[in-house]
């Protein structure tokens, strides 16, 4: 039975990109039944190796068995047709559609040339009640919350009868209670011989679900390992390849005098809808704020209104007491904001301009960067060299294009140019560290408190609720573009949090 | 110490990058020219006489020479219109357009102000303001397209092909009406002569080519370094990249769309003015069908850089200058060179194509599919 139970096996995969090995010599075996966690960081090469067994990639040595035997897969419909089903991080639904409608797309089933949606709804039924899967086939997908989405996700691989699942951070964008919800979906799932490959950077995660965990650093498998011989720091070690400090490091601090005011502010989309209503907060000197909450619920909209890159639509904002609402971003980064964007290669950087352009894009235009119209490089290439020594910026040069460096390096671009302005009295920080390795994590979160013990306020806002907890000197929840709770940090427990996440104290919808 | 270094490697990485940009421009004529000799052969030509013909009637003396650069000027000018809207993110198809109202203004300020005036004016005078009112025109007639695209959302493309139609009808309405040579011998669509004090002098005596052709290298350089060393030139580069990065920086994003249009619409102006104040002396109703066009081809195969587009707008001048000899030559008709100009064309916008000939990997792409934060 030993040799047999092995579903999907992936040996010796090698995969050379220019410049990277992605996947060097990788060993990989999933059973059937099982669990088997991916854990690694941001670019340890789990998405090449999961893209290697979907076939998407093709390995440039090493194979691939499903069931013992040799596979050639060249392309994910070879991988369905063995069996294999893959869940993107981001869906790949489309909201318009009904769930059925969505489950068949690709593999449609007809009647007499049409679409036969009874049939595909009953399959639908039977695999929901087979699985624990509750959803409603006619229901339009654009109406569903995200861990609904989830699950219509997994029943559309389950309806090709995939047996093997792989799951890419299915948990990125779920409440804490949605992953538990997930969780047991899993278990269930596996307990009728569904196999599951769970990729992910969470450690809590992957030591409460997975039977066995494999970690990847630099395109190679450090070890596989039981979830009952390994705890957090072990695993948090072998991910990094060093000693790493889980939590932060934070003195308590008083805060001091108000410096950021948003009053009853309410921001409309393009269809003239509100995604943020009545939102109203402070942050004081020597304070950070943590925005926490599931994506999507109006915190995007907060600090592109709060920041100048959108028009809110009432409301007043004041920083230091002056009325900046609806200020462009000139105005703002003049009256002491730093901004650190959600998305930093659309909005934080030109990743076709060098590190050192890159690093005076809010100042190009005044002195010494630039006289009577004209841009002084010298003084760019000087202020860049002196940011990347003192943010520790790996970069072979400061002409290297920002495109070029990785994307803990490109934050640091980012942070190193915001936090560096003598003026800075608020930092606005969304998502700061979003897809960074630890090292570049730890970093940036000492780089943040920094500037709060030296008296600046912090709007932090982030999906991640540890990174929240661990930060913040005061919480507030969004749910559906409101506010639903202000507290102190130390108050709530995570569960508490996750309520309040999920919508607990707003309206019962 | 440090400076030093940078320089020599600035040096380094500027040769590189002048290679790399030029290879693919480079084999896509060499490509171009390869598939137009095929053709020649399979029509019963001598490919090697009539490209012959084409050299020697685009170099071969100093009359060729001069006519080449003759081509060149505005070609030069319409060119950097293109090629400056390309760096700010736009598109530019209304070149031809900017220059025929740039070319109608300019030579009404050139034959009609001193009849308004009632008396001669000095040429010191009387040239620059027929080509400033020239350029200003062309100016005024993109940065419509400009304001459109940056209050309205409207897209430059398509408003400027309309704003065309405009200009090009209008143009026709008042070389048909008012602005009519009425000399009895005349039947065609054209103004009277300018004024001699609105004329660009000649280089050399006997020859064609005007001081105009000096001034549109002086402006191509003014334009590179407009757009590599200047606040504004940052500016406009970065709205091109990256609009978002622009606005979060606090750039003007709107203003910089306008900004952009109107001086590429100036630069497109200005080759009509050039043609009417250096060459022509006059406007005549189709003098310029194609400048505006073949500008975009000159912006794509001079990879949108100032010099790129000045030797690409010689080699452009060089086809269309030499067609002639050749056809004289040959009998190839002078269409055969409308045909090479658009493989060239044809080879740099779709550069896969050469790419995969030549076996040239190109570089720093890296093929991600699924990408996600810890993926």
């Amino acid at each position: 039975m030993t040799e047999n139970n092995i579903v999907l096996e992936g040996k010796n995969l090698t995969k050379q990109f220019p410049g990277v090995l992605a996947n060097d010599n990788v060993n990989f075996d999933l059973r059937k039944g099982e669990i088997h966690a991916l854990l690694g960081e941001n670019g340890a090469g789990k998405s090449t190796l999961m893209n290697l067994l979907y076939g998407l990639y093709h390995p440039d040595k090493g194979e691939v068995m499903v069931n013992g035997n040799p596979a050639t897969i060249n392309s994910p419909n070879d991988a369905i047709a063995l069996g294999i089903g893959m869940v993107h991080q981001h869906f790949m639904l489309i909201p318009v559609f009904t769930v059925a409608e969505n489950v068949m797309l690709g593999d449609e089933t007809t009647k007499r040339g049409a679409l036969d949606r009874n049939t595909v709804a009953q399959k639908i039924n039977q695999i929901s009640s087979q699985y624990g899967l509750s959803v409603d086939p006619n229901a339009l997908v654009g109406d569903l919350p995200v861990g609904v989405q989830q699950r219509i996700e997994i029943i559309k691989a389950l309806y090709r009868e995939a047996r093997i699942l792989i799951l890419d951070e299915p948990t990125a964008v779920l409440t804490p209670q949605e992953a538990e919800d997930l969780f047991r979906i899993m278990r269930d799932l596996t307990a009728r011989g569904v196999s599951i490959i769970f990729i992910t950077h969470k450690l809590k995660e992957v030591l409460a679900v997975a039977d066995r965990i494999t970690v990847m650093r630099a395109g190679r498998v450090i070890n596989t390992v039981n979830p009952s011989e390994t705890n957090s720091a072990l695993l948090a070690n072998m991910m990094v390849g060093r000693q790493v400090i889980l939590t932060v490091n934070k003195q308590d601090r008083k805060p001091e005098e108000e410096i950021l005011r948003v009053e009853n502010f309410c921001v409309q989309d393009q269809r003239k809808l509100d995604v943020l209503h009545d939102v109203s907060f402070t942050v004081r000197s020597g304070e950070i704020l943590g925005i926490a909450g599931v994506q999507g619920n109006g915190q995007t909209e907060l600090s592109e209104a709060l920041t100048g890159l959108r028009h809110p639509s009432s409301g007043k904002v004041l920083i230091d007491g002056v009325d900046v609402t609806g200020k462009t971003p000139r105005a703002l980064t003049k009256a002491g904001l730093a901004h650190i964007p959600e998305d930093r290669q659309r909005h934080g950087l030109v990743l076709n301009y060098t590190v050192a352009d890159n690093m005076a894009l809010c100042d190009y235009y005044r002195p010494p960067f630039s006289r009577r119209g004209v841009i002084q490089q010298k003084a760019l290439d000087d202020n860049s060299r002196k940011l990347i020594a003192s943010f520790d910026v790996r970069t072979p040069s400061p002409f290297v294009n920002a495109g070029k460096l990785s994307g803990g390096n490109q934050q640091k671009v980012i942070v190193a140019r915001e936090l560096s302005r003598e003026n800075v009295k608020l930092v606005i920080a969304n998502q700061p560290t979003r897809g960074l390795d630890v090292g570049s994590i730890e970093y940036i979160h000492g780089e943040i408190i920094k500037m709060r013990d030296r008296g600046v306020a912090v709007l932090l806002i982030s999906a991640e609720l540890d990174e929240i907890m661990a930060l913040s000197d005061r919480i507030a929840v969004m749910y559906r573009g409101k506010i639903v709770a202000i507290v102190d940090a130390k108050q709530p427990t995570r569960e508490q949090l996750g309520l309040w996440m999920a919508g607990a104290h707003a309206e019962t919808a | 110490m440090q400076s030093e270094k940078r320089s020599n490697s600035l040096a380094r990485q500027i040769l590189q990058s002048v290679m790399d940009a030029s290879l693919v421009p480079f084999l896509a004529i060499l490509t171009a020219v390869i598939f137009g000799g095929i053709i020649i052969k399979i029509v019963g030509g001598d490919p090697i006489l009539s490209y012959r013909g084409l050299i020697e009637g685009s170099f071969g003396s100093t009359k060729a020479l001069s006519e080449t650069a003759v081509w060149a000027t505005p070609y030069i000018f319409a060119g950097l219109a293109v090629a400056l809207a390309f760096k700010g993110g736009l598109f530019n198809i209304g070149a031809e357009g900017q220059l025929a109202v740039g070319a109608v203004v300019s030579s009404l300020i050139g034959y009609a102000l001193p009849e308004w005036l009632g008396y001669d004016i000095p040429a010191i005078i009387h040239l620059p303001l027929a080509i400033l009112f020239g350029v200003l025109m062309g100016g005024v007639w993109a940065g419509i397209v400009g304001a459109l695209k940056a209050y309205t959302g409207g897209h430059e493309v398509i408003n400027t092909i309309m704003m065309n139609y405009i200009a090009l009808n209008t143009t026709s309405f008042l070389l048909n009406g008012v602005m009519k040579d009425r000399s009895p011998t005349n039947v065609i669509a054209r103004t009277p002569l300018i004024a001699d004090s609105a004329r660009i002098p000649p280089l050399f005596e006997g020859l064609r080519i005007h001081w105009g052709f000096i001034f549109a290298l002086l402006v191509a350089f003014f334009i590179w370094w407009l757009l590599t060393k200047t606040t504004l030139g940052f500016q406009i580069r970065t709205v091109g990249l990256n609009p978002d990065a622009a606005k979060y920086a606090g750039i003007n994003v709107k203003r910089i769309i306008i900004l952009t249009m109107v001086l590429s619409g100036m630069l497109a102006g200005m080759a009509g003015t050039i043609e009417v104040t250096g060459l022509n002396y006059r406007h005549e109703l189709g003098f310029s069908i194609g400048y505006g066009f073949d500008a975009i081809a000159i912006a794509l195969l001079g990879k949108s850089h100032p010099l790129g587009v000045v030797l690409a707008s010689f080699l452009f001048a060089a086809m269309r200058n030499g067609a002639t000899r050749m056809q004289f030559l040959t009998q190839m008709p002078v269409d055969l060179i409308s045909m090479i100009q658009a493989f060239i064309l044809l080879f740099v916008a779709a550069d896969a194509i050469i790419r995969y000939i030549y076996r040239i990997k190109s570089k720093g792409e890296r093929v991600v599919l699924t990408r996600g934060w810890g993926g």
